[in-house]
């Protein structure tokens, strides 16, 4: 029995945010951090494994410097990893992601126990659309928005989160969840794990490695085969500023004075 | 899949909306998605139609669909769609969708339609973007958006000449505004987030000649592969930021002490008549329930008077809370963009401003 988790490493958007002359972001100039909802799927699939000794595999696509993430999140207790990373999956949209960590979660294997853990979305694009385009190309039933999973054999009770309370759903494996912070609370790395991590067995996916794979083909990866482009980006003008006044007093005034209170 | 969309995409034709109901209520969204969609048909000279599934809903409620601009409704009606399920749904909606051809699929960015949309954008083998906040077919109407919006010199930038659909959502954490395009697969779709676009009146005669087509999707129970046990309403209720009238936020500045800085911001609401609504940052430190989060990734909101205590301002806040009528923002920091957008901002520290400004709406009002 396994439990994959995919996992991004993301900039820090809460932290200074660079952008290039072109508008857009400037990565490499950022921190880099695990994608947050991404901690509470790694911890989801710890906790199988504190359960049922499962054996816990990593999975990010990313540039090389990702592995470091990956050692990390070994160090916290997850057995493997596996890192996608290649020139040919630049430029992908979600789409085109999904696409490739689909393969790359194939050639790992989904056994009849399985289950695929993801985090519900990236602080960097916010979609919450790869967890469930992952589901639909590998064909495995989706729960997204988890907040608790209950697990009896091959049978998983989960309760997914609703805008205004929650539903309660069963599903059997294999499967894939997307996981919320009111799932758990992460743990940290223990001092035995960052001993451990770096001689814990890390795989690179590189494009001839999964190109054999029915879902990978050069027309549906990377920045050619994404559905979606980029059309135009740009900053929001700066709105003429308003007024600064002085305290409280002045303000009460001039709300006072426009009727507003 | 693939060869559903390797046809020529001159052979979808129409804008739909997929409209959600939970217990058999229509939700809002779905007149606000079909507005949008309306003017959208109108550019493109296309029928609108709104989607709904569900088990024995009332026709009355159907004919509402019309009163928001669509011209046909698609009812696909079954016991198994009576709850959401991403499989039925997801089987119903994109069967309907291969069989039509639709150019455009609209979806709340509810947590329904992030669950339900994705799904069917990877069996259809097209693109989804999320939480869009303008959508635009029109090159001369996405033109004047961007000459209010961005900073972008519009007369001297080439822009092709297509009715694709031009969906901007804010891209980055919020730090860029981002404009998508889906060019070569069909439909394209989008999902919108609640508040975002704005419902337009109700019209009784589109009610009265909106077209009701009831369609029987092909779903057995083993299509379903996630069982719904049970749905509960959560005991606490929920904060109603988007009909507020008006919203006192805080944000990361409240870490000095959040327990304090969440009872000004409710003490402040008070006594203005509002509500307590929260940056992201605080809902993600749990300061406040999630329910209570402004901005693009929580709720899009326009009261008359909306209060930023605490906030800087990133794009991803602002996205949210920009169009309000009358914005007053107050910041130890007196560099913080959220001046950039206030209507009126006072620098200083909350935990001394907002105890005066209470005591002084108190005065005024006595």
């Amino acid at each position: 029995m396994k439990a994959i988790v995919c996992v991004k490493q993301v900039p820090d958007t809460q932290g200074k945010v660079a952008v290039k002359a072109d508008g857009t972001m400037d990565r490499s100039a950022m921190a880099t951090i695990t994608n947050p909802d991404d901690l509470n799927a790694v911890e989801a699939a710890l906790q199988l494994k504190d359960e049922t000794g499962c054996e816990v595999v990593v999975v990010t696509m990313g540039p090389p410097p990702a592995e470091g993430m990956l050692r990390e999140l070994m160090a916290r207790g997850a057995d493997r990893g596996v890192l996608v990373s290649g020139r040919e999956f630049g430029g992908s949209d979600t789409f085109a992601t999904s696409q490739i960590l689909a393969a790359a979660v194939n050639k790992i294997g989904v056994g009849p126990e399985d289950i695929v853990f993801c985090g519900r979305q990236a602080i960097d694009g916010d979609t919450a659309q790869v967890g469930p385009q992952i589901a639909e190309k590998l064909h495995l039933p989706q729960v997204t928005y988890v907040t608790d999973i209950q697990k009896d054999g091959n049978s998983l009770t989960v309760k997914r989160q609703l805008e205004d309370g929650y539903m309660e759903l069963k599903v059997q494996t294999p499967c894939l969840l997307t996981c919320i912070k009111e799932l758990n609370t992460p743990r940290y790395m223990s001092v035995s794990g960052i001993f451990e991590c770096y001689d814990k067995p890390l795989e690179v996916f590189d494009y001839n490695a999964l190109k054999d794979d029915p879902l990978i083909e050069t027309d549906t990866i990377g920045l050619k085969g994404s559905p979606t482009n980029v059309y135009k980006s740009f900053a929001p003008p700066v709105k003429g500023a308003g007024i600064k006044v002085e305290d409280a007093a002045q303000l009460v005034g001039i709300l006072n004075d426009k009727h507003l209170i | 899949m693939a060869e559903f969309n390797a046809m020529d995409t001159a052979a979808f034709k129409g804008v739909w909306v997929f409209c959600e109901q939970r217990e058999g209520d229509i939700q809002s969204i779905s007149y606000q998605l079909l507005s949008e969609g309306r003017k959208l048909a109108n550019d493109l000279g296309v029928e609108l139609a709104g989607v709904v599934m569900g088990s024995g809903l009332a026709e009355a409620d159907l004919k509402t669909l019309g009163g928001y601009g669509a011209d046909r409704v698609y009812n696909i009606d079954s016991p198994l769609l009576k709850d959401y399920t991403t499989d039925g749904y997801a089987k119903a909606l994109c069967d309907l969708i291969m069989d039509k051809k639709p150019e455009i699929m609209l979806i709340g960015a509810t947590n329904l339609g992030r669950d339900l949309g994705p799904r069917c954008a990877a069996r259809l083998h097209t693109g989804l973007t999320a939480d869009c906040t303008h959508l635009d077919v029109d090159v001369e109407k996405y033109k004047n958006f961007l000459r209010t919006t961005s900073n972008i010199d519009v007369d001297n930038t080439k822009f092709e000449e297509n009715t694709n659909l031009k969906m901007t959502r804010p891209a980055f954490g919020g730090h860029l505004m981002a404009t998508i395009i889906c060019p070569r697969f069909r439909p394209q779709m989008s999902t919108v987030r609640p508040g975002v676009m704005q419902m337009q009146a109700f019209d009784q005669a589109g009610a009265d000649k909106v077209v009701i087509e009831n369609v029987a999707p092909a779903l057995t129970a083993d299509d379903i592969h996630v069982q719904v046990l049970d749905i509960k309403k959560s005991a606490e209720k929920l904060v109603d930021l988007i009909g507020a009238d008006v919203v006192v936020s805080v944000g990361r500045g409240i870490s000095a002490d959040p327990e304090k800085g969440i009872k000004l911001a409710e003490e402040l609401a008070e006594a203005l008549g509002g509500v307590v609504g929260a940056s992201r940052a605080v809902t993600d430190e749990g300061w406040l329930s999630a329910d209570h989060q402004v901005g693009q990734t929580g709720k899009t909101v326009h009261p008359r008077i909306y209060v930023a205590l605490g906030i800087s301002g990133a794009i991803q806040h602002v996205a949210g809370m920009q169009d309000s009528e009358n914005i007053i923002a107050i910041n130890k920091n007196e560099n913080a963009p959220i001046f950039d957008v206030a209507t009126y901002g006072i620098v200083g520290d909350l935990y001394k401003v907002v105890p005066e400004l209470i005591k002084e709406i108190k005065a005024a009002k006595a």
